[in-house]
C-alpha cells in the first residue's frame, strides 16, 4: 500500500510515492538520497537518524514518511555545509566532538533542537525544581546539556568534545539582551 | 512489518468509528511506542488511523481553576507550558524525566499513557508472553525480573506500566475525556490502566476505538509543591526502577491534612499508594512518618526474586520525595541530595 507525499527537505520540495511502512529516515536516505541521517539502531534508541521536523528534533526512524507529508524536514546536510558551516558544525570540529563521525549528523541536529528549546525557555530534567514551578527560563551548563542530549549515543565516547561544543555554541547562540537569563 | 493503510482523521468520532469498525486498526499518534512495536511485529495493524491533524493540541484553563492538556499535545510542550510548571511542577518533571529529547517531541499526552510496557519477553516474538499471546505464559515469572511488578501482579503477568507522565496524574486525580463513536466519556487516570489478572492482554479499561482526546487536571493547590522523583539504571534516558509522585498539605498545626502519592516501575498500572496516603493523615510529617507511610504501602508489595531490591528504593522513595514537598510546603529549600531523616 503506497501514498503520495510532498516533504521538504532541507528547503527544496521533494514529491516521491512510499510504500505506507517507509518511515521518514528511509524516505530520506533511499528515495531521497540524502545520507546525512544515519540508520543506528533503528528504534529511536541512538539518536543518530536525528532530524528536525518542523522545526523540531526528532528520530526520523520511528516516523513514519506517511504521516509527515506535507512537513519541513532539516537534516545535518541542511544546517551547513564545508563552505559555510553551521556554528554548531563549526564548535564540533574545533572542540573534537566525533571520532568516526557515524553519530555526529544527528549530535549535531539535535544540538540545534537544544538551542532552540532552551531559547524558547523549556526546561529539562536537570533544572532545579525550583525554578522550573518558578518558570524561570534555562542556562545551558554541562549537567544541563548531558540531559538534553542524552537521546544521542557516540560509541565512540566523543561526549567530552560534545559537551563543550555545544556549550560554545550555546554561549554564541544565547540572545545578547537576556542579560544571562537569570 | 505487515502492510497497512494509512489514514488521516478528519474528526474525533469518525476517527474512533473507523477505528471500532476493524479489529486490526489502531489509532497513530506521534508513534514513537506504535512504530517501534510494529518493526518488532508485537503489533501488526492493517489500518492506521492517524489522529496528530485533529484538534486536540491545546492547553487550556478549565472554569474551576484546572487545566485540560489535549491529547495531541506533544510531551515537551506539556512539560514547558508555563500553567502545568507553575501549577503541577510535579507533571512537568514526570514528563521531563521521561525518554529523550527527541521522542518527547513527538509522543503525545494520549500515546504516553497508552504505551505499552516494555517487558523484555512482551518485546520478544520468540518467547511466550500472556500479553501478546494468551494463553502461552509468561516468561518473566522464572526470568528477568528487573523491571517487573512488586504490587498487583498475577500468575499470568508480572508487567509494569513504564509511563513517567500517568504517575504524576494518576497523583494528580487526572481524567482521561474519552470519545467512542457516540458520546464522550471520563476516566480517572488512576483507574484507566488495569491490573492484569487472567487477561494481561487488556492494558486498559477502554474498548477497541475508544479515542483518548484530552486530560483534565482538576484545580489541587498543593499539586504546586507535588515533586516527582525517578530511581533508575542511568542519569537519563530510562525506564523507572521506582518512581513516585507525592503531594502533601500541611494543616495549620503542622500535621498532615491531605497528601497524595503515586508509584511507577511497580505495577501494571501507575499505582496510588492510597495504604500510604491513609498512614499520612494526621501525622506530624516527620521522616518517621514518612518512613511508616511508606512500611504501611509495602505490607502489600509481592516481590519476585529478580526484584526484592525494588522494596528499599520504593521506601526511598516515598521518604525522599514526601521529605521534599514537606521542606517545601515549610518554606524551606529543599536541597536535591538532602537526606531523608528528621528535619
Amino acid at each position: 500500500m503506497e501514498a503520495d507525499i510532498t516533504l521538504t527537505v532541507d528547503g527544496r520540495p521533494r514529491a516521491l510515492r512510499v510504500d505506507t511502512r517507509t518511515t521518514l529516515l528511509d524516505a530520506l536516505r533511499e528515495h531521497l538520497d540524502n545520507t546525512a541521517p544515519k540508520k543506528g539502531c533503528d528504534h529511536g534508541q541512538c539518536g543518530s537518524c536525528t532530524v528536525l521536523l518542523s522545526g523540531r528534533r526528532v528520530v526520523s526512524c520511528l516516523i513514519l514518511a506517511a504521516a509527515a507529508d506535507g512537513a519541513e524536514v532539516t537534516t545535518a546536510a541542511g544546517l551547513g555545509d564545508e563552505a559555510a558551516p553551521h556554528p554548531l558544525q563549526q564548535a564540533f570540529v574545533e572542540h573534537d566532538g566525533l571520532q568516526c563521525g557515524y553519530c555526529t549528523p544527528g549530535q549535531v541536529c539535535s544540538a540545534a533542537g537544544v538551542l532552540d528549546e532552551a531559547a524558547a525557555g523549556w526546561p529539562s530534567a536537570a533544572t532545579p525544581p525550583d525554578d522550573l514551578a518558578e518558570g524561570s527560563a534555562p542556562v545551558l551548563t554541562d549537567a544541563e546539556i548531558r540531559e538534553r542530549m542524552s537521546g544521542n549515543l557516540c560509541r565512540c565516547g566523543a561526549y567530552a568534545g560534545i559537551v563543550a561544543a555545544v556549550g560554545d555554541a550555546a554561549r554564541a547562540h544565547a540572545p545578547a539582551e537576556s542579560g544571562g537569563n537569570r | 512489518m505487515n502492510p497497512f493503510d494509512y489514514h488521516r482523521a478528519e474528526d474525533a468520532a469518525g476517527a474512533a468509528a473507523l477505528v471500532a469498525d476493524n479489529p486490526a486498526a489502531a489509532f497513530l499518534a506521534g508513534g514513537t511506542n506504535l512504530v517501534d512495536r510494529m518493526k518488532l511485529g508485537v503489533t501488526a495493524p492493517d489500518t492506521l488511523v492517524d489522529i496528530t491533524h485533529l484538534p486536540m493540541d491545546e492547553v487550556e484553563e478549565l472554569p474551576e481553576g484546572g487545566l485540560r492538556i489535549g491529547a495531541n499535545v506533544r510531551n515537551s510542550e506539556a512539560a514547558a507550558h508555563p500553567l502545568v510548571r507553575t501549577r503541577y511542577p510535579v507533571l512537568s518533571q514526570a514528563l521531563l524525566s521521561g525518554a529523550s529529547g527527541q521522542l518527547r517531541n513527538a509522543a503525545t499526552t494520549g500515546g504516553n499513557l497508552l504505551q505499552r510496557t516494555r517487558c523484555v519477553y512482551f518485546q520478544d516474538l520468540s518467547t511466550p508472553c500472556n500479553k501478546r499471546e494468551p494463553g502461552s505464559g509468561c516468561s518473566a515469572l522464572e526470568g528477568y525480573q528487573r523491571y517487573h511488578a512488586v504490587f498487583g501482579a498475577s500468575p499470568d503477568c508480572v508487567a509494569t506500566h513504564p509511563s513517567d507522565m500517568a504517575v504524576a496524574l494518576a497523583a494528580l486525580d487526572a481524567q482521561a475525556v474519552v470519545q467512542d463513536a457516540a458520546a464522550e466519556r471520563r476516566i480517572p487516570v488512576s483507574r484507566l490502566h488495569r491490573l492484569p489478572g487472567e487477561a494481561p492482554e487488556r492494558d486498559t479499561v477502554l474498548a477497541h476505538g475508544d479515542l483518548i482526546t484530552a486530560v483534565e487536571l482538576p484545580a489541587m493547590p498543593m499539586a504546586a509543591r507535588a515533586r516527582y522523583r525517578k530511581i533508575r539504571d542511568r542519569a537519563s534516558f530510562a525506564f523507572a526502577l521506582v518512581s513516585a509522585a507525592a503531594a502533601m498539605e500541611l494543616a495549620e498545626d503542622g500535621t498532615v491534612a491531605d497528601a497524595r502519592i503515586a508509584l511507577g516501575g511497580v505495577a501494571h498500572k501507575p499505582w496510588r499508594a492510597r495504604l500510604a496516603e491513609e498512614a499520612l493523615i494526621g501525622a506530624a510529617a516527620t521522616g518517621h512518618d514518612f518512613a511508616a507511610a511508606a512500611e504501611a504501602e509495602l505490607a502489600e508489595a509481592r516481590p519476585l526474586p529478580g526484584n526484592t531490591f525494588k522494596l528499599p528504593l520504593v521506601r526511598a522513595a516515598i521518604t525522599t520525595t514526601l521529605g521534599e514537598v514537606a521542606d517545601g510546603v515549610r518554606g524551606r529549600g529543599a536541597g536535591p541530595d538532602q537526606g531523608e531523616g528528621e528535619r
